[in-house]
């Protein structure tokens, strides 16, 4: 496939954006300033990069409680993201919602979810309303594989196989459930190996090669649009961070983190774009400075942001 | 004098549904067995052929993500009417009434509607036993984002599932199995009943008894017996568990002074419960006697004839405690 120079420097600056306002998040979180739970994605983002540059606002997302990343991918204006995460009355969802339970519906981001594997069953939905309203629009759903040893997905991809919905399941594989290594929950190697057992395929790729995922859903998204079911995209990649932020991480053996870190998958592409010529090193970094302000900006609109009255609580329960 | 015809409950649920599906192409049903099958029972036989297989719509055995592609489906504009059979089967989609569906509006700030309705019964009676015929009701009136509703007959079954079908929110709509071949003169032209009201059945003086779902049937043979005694007891029908009723309720209560509460669901925790502490904070003054629950004991349902029957609420149960009442 011949990835044109404006996806390939589109491709770069989705992920630049994750990065830099995940880095920017840990930093607040780290302060006191950000309340709740935190669960970053640092490292995981070469993979909601080359989903979503494949997705337009009528293409649904359903995304984890480590959503951040694939949110902004699929373009959510980053200040009302940030009012969320600091609980303000500006935030996407009122401030109701926080990192775990995101939503930003009129970009297709139709819910993070606190619950492992949940994202699955409720994704059935859109991607059936996509299908019973004759679109050719498709919904993706972003999951861990310590989500595949749920109930949700077996029940989720097997009703989407039945029903032929235009359903495509990416899974990350970060190396940990939680805090238990792959090993310990998966009795296999590849997690695409189970696609077969539900009539649709499945491929496995590495997750930190981002013209290797933009390539593989570009089929993968062809299929679903065509009418031919669902599809299972696994990415091989790595967090970063630890399950949730103050997390000691001394569950990983020593070194891991080094040697995934060599294969960043931004660092990997940087080198790439350089020396195929599409951007020099002044160019990246002008589009890191222009993605530093736009989340330095987006940390000012939120603390300028008024905290919810009481009466929040009380409103939207039914509609 | 509005035009009558003699119909069931079955017949009365699949009316309603037949009719939204008519009115709004955004209505479908969806479920194990629903399409084809027209469902374990029938209730939604001939929908396939009228409406086609995208609008009637069979599943694998899967309750959880039937319950869960409601979610997504209501959020993305849809109005899905899923069947989960019996009750207990429910267990499997909590997860998705509990933490989705009912929070999602509000959890996402009012960005999305969830308006589904899902169909489960309650099948006491029958020697179902421990995994076919449980009332679990009450945890779904504890849930706020969602309303529960209990229709007893063929009159209340269809205009319920009709308001039901056109709420915005998520509406667990509980059957009863024991009704479901009962014949009632209901109207032909078109109704609906709202949800929250609670329907008066027997005007009295003497005491109230709230009835839920089809404890309707006990409660009104209770009614009879107790007017052979001289007792007059006016009767309520809940329909609505979430939100309660209360308002109707209270003004029962002013007026008889003593409350009786007969479900099938266990007495603790129970939609008695909920109803008792209320009606004491509110109306303290204005009771003669204690409000008493007449509801199933804290152990489970057998399916051995005799233990059920000792486990499950009926009239003679409900007129011994009336007449407990009655200083």
């Amino acid at each position: 496939m011949k990835i044109s120079k404006d996806v390939k420097i589109d491709l770069y600056t989705r992920m630049v954006r994750q990065r830099i306002f995940e880095d920017e998040t840990t930093a607040n979180f780290a302060s006191g300033e950000m309340p709740g739970f935190l669960h970053l994605s640092q490292g995981e983002d070469a993979v909601p990069a080359g989903v979503c540059s494949h997705l337009s606002n009528d293409d649904a997302i359903y995304t984890t409680h480590r959503g951040h990343g694939c949110i902004i991918a699929k373009g959510a204006e980053i200040k009302p993201m940030m009012a969320e995460l600091f609980g303000r009355i500006d935030g996407c969802c009122k401030g109701r919602a926080g990192s775990m339970h995101f939503a930003d519906v009129k970009t297709g981001c139709m819910g993070s979810n606190g619950i492992v594997g949940e994202g699955m069953r409720i994704a059935l939905g859109t991607a059936f309303a996509q299908k019973y309203n004759k679109t050719k629009n498709i919904t993706v759903v972003f999951f861990g594989e310590g989500a595949t040893g749920t109930g949700a997905f077996h029940e989720s991809f097997n009703m989407a196989s039945t029903l032929k919905l235009p359903l495509v399941f990416v899974c990350n594989i970060n190396l940990y459930a939680q805090m238990t290594p792959k090993s310990t929950h998966i009795a296999i190697e590849d997690v695409a190996d189970r696609a077969v057992g539900y009539g649709a395929p499945g491929v496995t790729i590495d997750g930190n090669d981002v013209e290797k995922v933009y390539e593989e859903f570009a089929r993968a998204a062809r299929h679903a649009r065509d009418g031919k079911g669902p599809y299972l995209l696994e990415c091989k990649t790595y967090r970063h961070h630890g399950h949730f932020e103050g997390d000691p991480c001394n569950y990983r053996p020593e070194g891991e983190l080094e040697e995934w870190k060599k294969k960043d998958p931004i660092v990997l592409y940087e080198k790439k774009l350089k020396k195929e010529g599409v951007l020099t090193d002044k160019e990246m970094q002008a589009i890191k400075d222009a993605a530093r302000k736009e989340v330095v900006d987006a940390v000012a609109f939120a603390r300028a942001s008024a905290m919810p009255e009481v009466e929040e609580l009380y409103k939207d329960i039914l509609a | 004098m509005a035009e009558m015809k003699k119909i069931n409950v079955q017949w009365a649920i699949n009316h309603a549904i037949a009719e939204e599906m008519r009115r709004d192409p955004s209505v479908f049903i969806i479920g194990e067995d629903v399409g084809g099958p027209g469902g374990p029972f029938g209730v939604t036989r001939g929908l396939q052929a009228e409406f086609g297989k995208e609008r009637a719509v069979d599943t694998p055995i899967s309750e959880g993500a039937i319950v869960g592609l409601c979610c997504g489906a209501a959020a993305s504009g849809l109005r899905p009417v899923a069947e989960i059979m019996f009750m207990n089967f429910i267990t499997l989609a909590v997860e998705e009434f509990y933490n989705q569906g009912s929070k999602m509006r509000w959890m996402f700030g009012g960005q999305v509607k969830q308006p589904f309705v899902v169909r489960a019964m309650t099948a006491g009676g029958f020697g179902a036993g421990p995994h076919h015929s449980s009332s679990l009701e009450g945890w779904f009136a504890s849930m706020p984002g969602m309303k529960v509703v209990m229709p007893s007959n063929a009159y209340t079954a269809k205009g319920l599932m009709k308001s039901a079908i056109r709420d915005d929110n998520p509406v667990l709509y509980v059957e009863p199995l024991s009704s479901y071949t009962i014949k009632q003169e209901i109207p032909v032209d078109e109704y609906l009943i709202p949800i929250g009201q609670a329907q008066l059945v027997t005007e009295g003086s003497d005491v109230t008894i709230v009835s839920v779902g089809r404890m309707l049937l006990e409660a009104e043979k209770a009614v009879a017996k107790l007017k052979a005694d001289g007792i007059n007891a006016e009767l309520l029908d809940l329909c609505t568990v979430n939100p309660l009723p209360m308002e109707d309720i209270y003004k029962s209560v002013k007026k008889t002074n003593r409350l009786v509460i007969i479900h099938e669901a266990k007495e603790i925790m129970g939609i008695g419960a909920e109803i008792a502490a209320s009606v004491q904070e509110k109306l303290f003054d204005w009771l003669d006697a204690p409000v008493v629950r007449c509801a199933a004991p804290f152990t489970h349902i057998a399916f051995q004839p005799l233990l059920e029957k000792h486990y499950l609420p009926n009239a003679d149960k409900l007129v011994a405690k009336v007449k407990g009442l009655m200083g």
